[in-house]
């Protein structure tokens, strides 16, 4: 089984992380632009940041056999500070245009601040001026108005909502955001978001419908093998396996998809699309056909004596 | 015709429709007054709206770019390379608008976007001005990108004082590319290059790991005294490869030693001398 990461921010990640996430079955990850744990002083400092999510990591993660993709804009918590927000904003259409760049995001509310509603709205209406999808972060606190507001002001700024994913969901949120005619996202995050548990849960009750998961790791402690430890939770459990790999793959890959710059061929046919950022010359799969019927192989860290 | 009448007709005969109509307006808007912001969007966008193809120029095409600019080679240039650098080319002939433009493109590019501003450069107004940009380029980790400077481009052995030349034939071994493809790498053989390279190899040698046999060519001219020691224990212990590129350094060996080192391989000296192998052969055998 092949999976897709759609959130997980590889920059504060090891390159042991990418050896156990693809030998896991992860083919293709979207890095969010978030904040890097503290606030930022200045917007050279997040030219280089955005820089670095279209350049170097984009070429990191091709070393490991994973395609590599981000979301670009001004992320909810450093939307306080008015004046560097107002000069991020003038940077982003620097990056919004480049074939890496598959969404919006992650942008949306933290406090609920009045800021963070101004420059939620800006990045709301560049993104439906420039034909492109939104991906938002819903608060940590006050989670179910702070996500019904976000629906409410995407809609508002002219958004459909099958073109927007509503990221960090949970059992109070979900119903809405399906109803709605949004995507559905749960970040599967030690302690303070989803467990895979209550994911396996949700998937039984709701099927797979507009619904994805993603693991968010960061900096902080989380577990880049989130998804496929996920995916074997759920066939371990009984949901079908359909289901799993729609979850799992398919509905992340539908939903970023349709801005035209996320393609299975990208990772499965790459010869087709571009030669430059192949892994030794040769596709993820390496050769060799996708596994089917087994369940995805959890790597253990392996500790190596010799060093070569 | 001019590197930038060439780089527009090719593209013009090779894109049409929505894409033609979308390139010619981006054109036109440059050449009426150009923003950074003009440039910056139409510049990221050339994959999406042109795709990525093979330019796949022709000897005439190729004998063209050359009459236009001396050691130009686009032969491997695709077409979102060709779009991007002509759209530079347009926007300013001014030698320092180009490169403060450069440096804002090149501060925010993607993979894709340094391997064609980077393969631009023989082409760009008031050429010595852009080493510093060749030089970053040469550095970067990302090996499409050094390759972009050190691969059929002649702007490093028309611009790069001794220092920054020998660097990047050093980083070229190390990267472990080909040494063949290097524009001017004969003409810019040196002394303090041929002992960075031998000390080089020693490295690679006292660490088990093997050696290219393309460093040797630079080494030839300089084989004397000691540095023959390399050489018999290449003609000795060497594989086929490795022996042949003992026979071609030793060919151009100044000193007579040298000579009768390669003397003792009749056969080998004489497949060299015929040209059985060369220093082309050698490397696409790699």
């Amino acid at each position: 089984m092949l999976f897709i990461d759609p959130h997980i921010h590889m920059s504060a990640r090891t390159t042991d992380d990418y050896e156990r996430m693809a030998a896991a079955g992860i083919v293709a990850v979207i890095e969010p632009a978030f904040w890097l744990g503290q606030p930022r002083t200045s917007v050279g400092t997040f030219v280089d940041y955005l820089s670095s999510l279209v350049g170097w990591e984009r070429f990191r993660a091709s070393q490991f056999g994973i395609r590599h993709y981000c979301t670009i804009g001004l992320n909810s918590k450093e939307a306080n500070n008015e004046a560097l927000a107002e000069q991020v904003m003038d940077i982003l259409p620097l990056y919004l245009g480049k074939e890496g760049v598959v969404a919006v995001g992650e942008i949306g509310y933290d406090d609920q601040t009045e800021a963070e509603d101004k420059y939620y709205r800006a990045q709301l209406a560049l993104a439906r001026d420039l034909g492109m999808l939104v991906q938002v972060h819903t608060p940590h606190r006050d989670k179910k108005r702070g996500t019904t507001r976000s629906m409410d002001v995407a809609l508002e700024m002219g958004m459909e909502p099958g073109r927007v994913i509503i990221d960090h969901n949970n059992e109070e949120t979900v119903r809405e955001v399906l109803d709605r005619g949004f995507w559905a996202a749960f970040t599967l995050y030690p302690q303070t978001k989803m467990g895979n548990e209550r994911m396996v849960e949700i998937a039984r009750r709701y099927g797979a419908h507009h619904i994805f998961i993603d693991s968010s790791a960061d900096w902080g402690k989380s577990d880049p093998l989130a998804v496929p430890k996920t995916a074997r939770l759920m066939l371990e459990r009984g949901i079908p396996r359909a289901d799993v790999e729609a979850i799992c793959y398919r509905n992340a890959l539908v939903a970023f998809g349709q801005g035209g710059r996320f393609k299975e061929e990208d990772w499965l046919e790459p010869q087709r699309r571009d030669e430059r950022l192949l892994f030794e010359g040769n596709s993820v799969l390496r050769g060799q056909e996708p596994r089917v019927d087994e369940l995805p192989v959890i790597p253990e860290r392996d500790e190596r004596l010799l060093i070569e | 015709m001019t590197p930038v009448q060439l780089l527009g007709q090719w593209l013009a005969s090779r894109l049409s429709g929505e894409s033609a109509a979308w390139f010619d307006a981006g054109v036109a808007r440059l050449r009426s007054g150009a923003t950074d912001r003009d440039l910056f969007l139409l510049t990221s966008a050339v994959t999406r709206r042109l795709g990525m193809a093979p330019l796949g120029l022709q000897a005439a095409d190729l004998e063209a770019a050359a009459a236009s600019r001396a050691g130009w080679d686009p032969s491997d240039w695709t077409v979102d390379q060709a779009a991007r650098v002509y759209l530079l080319l347009v926007s300013t002939p001014d030698g320092a608008e180009t490169s403060r433009r450069l440096d804002r493109l090149c501060g925010a590019a993607d993979i894709g976007e340094l391997v064609a501003f980077h393969r631009g450069l023989p082409l760009y107004p008031d050429q010595p001005r852009h080493a510093l940009r060749a030089a970053e380029g040469v550095r970067s980790n990302m090996r499409v990108v050094f390759e972009a400077v050190a691969h059929r481009n002649p702007y490093p052995s028309e611009q790069f004082a001794e220092q920054a030349w020998n660097q990047m034939v050093l980083k070229a071994l190390f990267v472990g590319t080909r040494l063949d493809l290097v524009v001017g790498l004969d003409r810019r053989r040196n002394a303090n290059l041929a002992r960075m390279l031998c000390d080089y190899a020693h490295e690679r040698w006292a660490a088990s790991r093997p050696v290219s046999p393309e460093l040797w060519r630079c080494v030839g001219p300089f084989a004397v005294g000691n540095v023959l020691d390399d050489f018999r224990r290449l003609l000795a212990g060497g594989d086929e490869r490795e022996r042949q590129a003992a026979a071609l350094a030793l060919l151009e060996s100044p000193d007579a030693a040298g000579r009768r080192l390669i003397d003792g391989e009749p056969e080998l000296a004489a497949a060299a001398r015929d040209g059985r192998f060369t220093w082309d052969t050698l490397a696409e055998s790699a």
